[in-house]
């Protein structure tokens, strides 16, 4: 008793441990042995790529899902169901679209038996604290975006929680208005009128990170775990063109890209078949290594500086830059990305001469290709269903990944002109329609 | 009604009553003396059915059709309830899963006129020497007619409620109660609408011919628009079949204009989009209604209790709590569970066998499987036809906006039409012309349901883009290539749905379609309807049993087999957009 009376920590995550049943059966680990303290009075991101497992962590800390192995207290209390005093922000907002702005926001209230009239007045007093005045009987499909997000935050703020999660908050917005929307949150917070005691937001946003957090735990992927934490003791309001700032965005680029490195040898050599696929079509591979061969980048780009060009998050520029690198067509390191020499070739080359080094290198440096392609090549009827590489790729990875990987394999082959697939019965060929 | 009403301050204002809130009133009070009146009816004996017994004098029609109408919307408001509480079952229970769901595609695939031999016995019994229990039979009837697709469409939505709002109702603490009347109802209210929608045009059908029944030697006759039509039909009054023809149509448009529009209006804030609708559904009927002000008024009261009712916060006893997120679950309980439903078949199979066995030959198994066959091939040549002339007309009309928006609803209006009220037209045409009924008398299947192919098409050939349109136009794309490269593609989602509807309606209809009589003159034709329509009248239960079995079983294959397929590749191949 004495211990929890002492204890100011509002979460204490030990060694949590998830993991999901594959395809397979077996059980496929996305987060391994995570620690996390969140103490009074802090904003904290949770950074990393698609598939690191910060939003299983913070679905965990929701009580949303229940950990495989490890404690996950929350004000002491052990977090089975969701726990009393958090409240969530959901990216895709997650409003009820048939109750009323004020009705939406209501919502939390009613649930814990809040009396009318001070239901009433606690709702008006978040929906005028986050700007909705006005909004109060409107739909939500009366609202933009930016609009329905602030509901969102209403909604949360209304049953004054003391820890606020918030799932990739600003991503389903446009640029601007996510913008607004960061700016007049972060300007509540340091003026004190929100009526929470932390933060918790999970992000791929590097620069959002670094703009709205006071400290950033960096995650890796398969398994997903904390590779880093930073802790940002710039003042608010942030300035994004401030030195220190671009320098703290450079580090954790360079940072991320590192870890994709280390990923890489076994990646490649060590998993063979079992190699999970990122679909990008091929034309977007051929764009960006056009993009890089060309000035003013001439084979070697600038990770931040890049994603800027291209109006692309950071999680997008990685997942490109993977492609190209498990194609041997790009290097990642430190924060950049480095044409090779085939990258190189590719960009000159016509059409025709562009599918053929795209299929040597798929047959060389994609192991799952090369097996499609020889049991396709062995039998006599030259077709293969693809349940059979589907069953093989579960093996390895989840259901959901098998299908990723799959629907890659087919369009980079269709590009290759390797092998023939057929959708309708699922199976794979060598003829190609003349 | 929106909440800023409710909030408003200048509520003494608002309680003034205005000029609509007389029109509204009379419309209110009005259908409550209606409601009253029709009411009373029913608690008479059922001696007092044969002391005052139907008169083909049109103007008893208005209460006939009152009296129609009202066993219409009982059935439904039973629909409704029957649908929450099975369809969550199904849905929140992986155990009442296995057994609901399974169960409610058989129930959808059996014929329902051929319950009503065993209904009315069984409700007649009930309530013995009463008008009630022969009006609850033929309420029931109804009910079975409607039921299902409700059920269906109510457990799919609940299966496929969002993540996020899953999530959202989870974290923010709704118990089960509050998000089965937050989250869950109004997340399946547009699909449960258009289905009650569905579910009310087709039991008209069955409303006519469950008033009138046969059963061996007992008939029962409920005063209503069925009865009188029958009556009709006994006496060959052509006329009296006209007036009952008129009076369905004024009462179809009726309710259309009075009850369905409004809620479809008003439910338009249920659908499950994000972006405003360029067209909303009006009903002059809820404009009415929200133009009033003491009318309003006194609605506050019941939005009061609908949210206190909401927010009741019933206790669930932990045991009974049904988990949220599907814990892995003990292996033991899902054998026994297992074993049981295995024995409960075991059990009743063994029942129907011994029931059948001890009157029923294999031979009789054969005969009906015959006469099966040669309806299922009315049924496939029927939809043939019916595709051959309604999909040409429907994509003709549906390509031209201002014709469509007129067609529409009069298809809409005419698969709500119960058909049987027109069939003594054809007896008629039949008898004077000495047609064989074996091939005259199929028609009859598809006269009501032919509506569904031609209004699903109209829609789909609406929605064809107009892109595509002028791709193909500007491709030259003409005559037989056009039809199979473009337009066919482009329908073939929505024809599917309209000729599923068309074909499970056809089957139904065989019952009272493949027997017709016009006074004397009794008409037949060879089919397993006939089959089972014969058997009831002569009270000879175990036939009907096996008619219907037999007829289960085909509608069930058929589906499987060719609809669902064709369905499945409209969806996945050939859904635009």
């Amino acid at each position: 008793m004495l211990d929890i009376a002492k204890n100011s920590n509002l979460l204490e995550i030990r060694s949590v441990c998830r993991s999901f049943p594959k395809g397979s059966g077996e059980e496929l680990l996305v987060l391994e042995k995570v620690d996390l303290t969140i103490h009074s009075g802090e904003i904290v991101g949770l950074l990393g790529r698609s598939g690191s497992g910060k939003s299983t962590l913070l679905r965990i800390i929701a009580g949303l899902i229940t950990p495989s192995s490890g404690d996950a207290k929350c004000r002491g209390e052990t977090i089975a169901g969701p726990p009393n005093g958090v409240s969530m922000v959901f990216q895709s907002f997650a409003l009820f679209p048939w109750l009323t702005v004020l009705q939406n926001v209501e919502l939390g209230l009613e649930a814990l038996g809040v009396e009318s009239d001070e239901r009433r007045k606690r709702a008006l007093a978040a929906i005028d604290l986050i700007g909705l005045d006005g909004f109060e009987s409107a739909y939500p499909k009366e609202l933009s975006g930016g609009m329905r997000q602030r509901v969102g935050f209403a909604r949360a703020l209304v049953v004054h929680p003391d820890l606020l999660l918030m799932d990739e908050p600003f991503s389903a917005l446009d640029v601007l208005t996510a913008e607004t929307l960061r700016t007049d949150l972060i300007d509540l917070w340091i003026e004190g009128r929100l009526p929470i005691k932390s933060v918790l937001m999970v992000t791929h946003n590097i620069e959002e990170a670094v703009l709205m957090c006071d400290r950033i735990l960096v995650f890796s992927s398969n398994p997903g775990r904390v590779a880093a934490e930073i802790k940002v003791d710039l003042p608010h309001p942030r300035n994004r063109l401030d030195p220190t700032f671009r320098q703290l965005v450079d580090t954790i680029y360079a940072r991320m890209t590192q870890r994709a490195e280390v990923r890489m040898p076994q990646g490649i050599h060590g998993t063979g078949v079992g190699m999970a696929l990122s679909h990008v079509s091929s034309n977007v591979l051929s764009g960006l290594i056009e993009t890089l061969a060309g000035p003013p980048y001439n084979g070697h780009a600038d990770l931040p500086v890049l994603a800027n060009h291209l109006q692309l998050e950071a999680d997008d520029i990685f997942h490109l830059g993977e492609s190209l690198q498990l194609l041997r067509f790009a290097q990642l390191s430190e924060g950049d990305l480095v044409l090779t020499e085939a990258g190189k070739r590719f960009a000159n080359l016509e059409t025709d001469a562009r599918k053929k080094l795209f299929a040597e290198h798929l047959m060389s440096y994609v192991p799952v290709m090369g097996l499609i392609r020889r049991v396709l090549d062995e039998r006599p009827s030259h077709t293969a269903p693809a349940a059979r590489f589907r069953n093989e790729l579960e093996d390895y990875m989840s259901e959901d990944r098998a299908d990723e990987t799959l629907k890659t394999i087919v369009s980079w082959a269709r590009y290759a002109e390797l092998f023939a697939y057929d959708e309708q019965s699922e199976t794979f060929s060598l003829e190609n329609p003349h | 009604m929106t909440l800023d009403d409710i909030l408003n301050p200048r509520l003494g204002q608002a309680l003034r009553p205005n000029i609509w809130d007389a029109v509204a009133l009379i419309l209110v009070i009005g259908a409550m003396v209606l409601l009253v009146y029709g009411g009373e009816q029913t608690t008479l004996p059922l001696s007092a059915l044969d002391t005052s017994p139907v008169s083909l004098d049109p103007a008893n029609l208005p209460a006939y059709a009152l009296r129609t109408t009202m066993r219409m919307l009982l059935a439904i408001a039973c629909s409704i309830i029957f649908t929450l509480v099975y369809a969550t079952l199904a849905a929140k229970s992986r155990r009442a899963e296995m057994v609901l769901i399974p169960l409610l595609d058989i129930l959808q695939s059996v014929p329902i006129l051929g319950f009503l031999t065993f209904t009315v016995v069984f409700f007649l019994n009930l309530f013995p020497g009463q008008v009630f229990g022969a009006e609850l039979a033929s309420v029931f009837a109804i009910f079975t007619s409607q039921a299902w697709n409700m059920t269906f469409s109510m457990y799919q939505s609940i299966r496929n409620v969002p993540k996020d709002l899953d999530d959202a109702a989870l974290s923010f603490h709704l118990s089960a109660w509050q998000r089965f009347w937050r989250l869950d109802v109004p997340f399946a209210m547009p699909g449960l609408i258009w289905n009650t929608m569905m579910s009310m045009s087709g039991g008209w059908f069955f409303v006519v011919a469950s008033e009138a029944i046969t059963v061996g030697n007992t008939t029962v006759t409920l005063p209503g628009v069925g009865s009188y039509v029958a009556l009709g039909i006994q006496q060959r009054n052509l006329p009296a079949i006209g007036y009952a023809i008129l009076t369905m149509l004024l009462v179809i448009i009726a309710y259309d204009q009075l009850l369905f529009r409004p809620v479809v209006a008003w439910a338009d804030k249920f659908r499950f989009e994000q972006t405003a609708s360029a067209t909303e559904p009006t009903s002059w009927m809820l404009d009415l209604f929200r133009r009033t002000r003491a009318l309003r008024a006194l609605t506050y009261p019941f939005a009061a209790l609908n949210r206190a009712f909401s927010n009741l916060h019933l206790a669930i006893p932990e045991s009974l709590k049904i988990p949220v997120r599907s814990a892995p679950s003990s292996r033991t309980i899902d054998a026994i569970w297992l074993a049981l439903i295995v024995a409960g078949t075991t059990y009743a199979g063994w029942k129907v066998y011994q029931y059948m066995s001890a009157t029923l030959g294999f031979s009789d198994i054969l005969s009906a499987a015959g006469f099966g066959l040669i309806t299922l091939s009315r049924v496939v040549v029927l939809i043939t036809l019916a595709t051959l002339i309604w999909v040409p007309v429907g994509v003709w009309i549906g390509l031209r906006p201002k014709l469509a928006e007129r067609v529409q609803p009069v298809a809409q209006f005419l698969a709500a039409f119960p058909a049987n009220l027109a069939f003594p037209v054809f007896v008629v045409i039949i008898e004077r012309y000495g047609l064989d009924p074996n091939i005259w008398l199929s028609p009859l299947m598809i006269l009501g349901t032919q509506w569904y192919i031609l209004f699903n098409v109209i829609a789909g050939a609406s929605a064809f883009p107009t892109d595509l349109r002028e791709a193909a136009g500007s491709f030259h794309l003409r005559g037989w290539r056009w039809w199979t490269k473009a337009i066919l593609p482009g329908i073939f989602p929505y024809y599917v749905t309209g000729a599923i509807t068309a074909s499970g309606g056809s089957w139904n209809a065989s019952i009272v379609a493949e027997v017709a009589s016009w006074g004397d003159t009794h008409l037949t034709a060879k089919g397993l309807g006939a089959y089972i329509a014969l058997a009831t009248e002569a009270g000879d239960f175990p036939r009907v049993v096996l008619g219907i079995t037999v007829m289960c079983i085909l509608v069930t294959l058929f589906n499987r087999l060719i609809w669902r397929p064709l369905y499945a590749f409209g969806e996945r191949r050939l859904r635009l957009g």
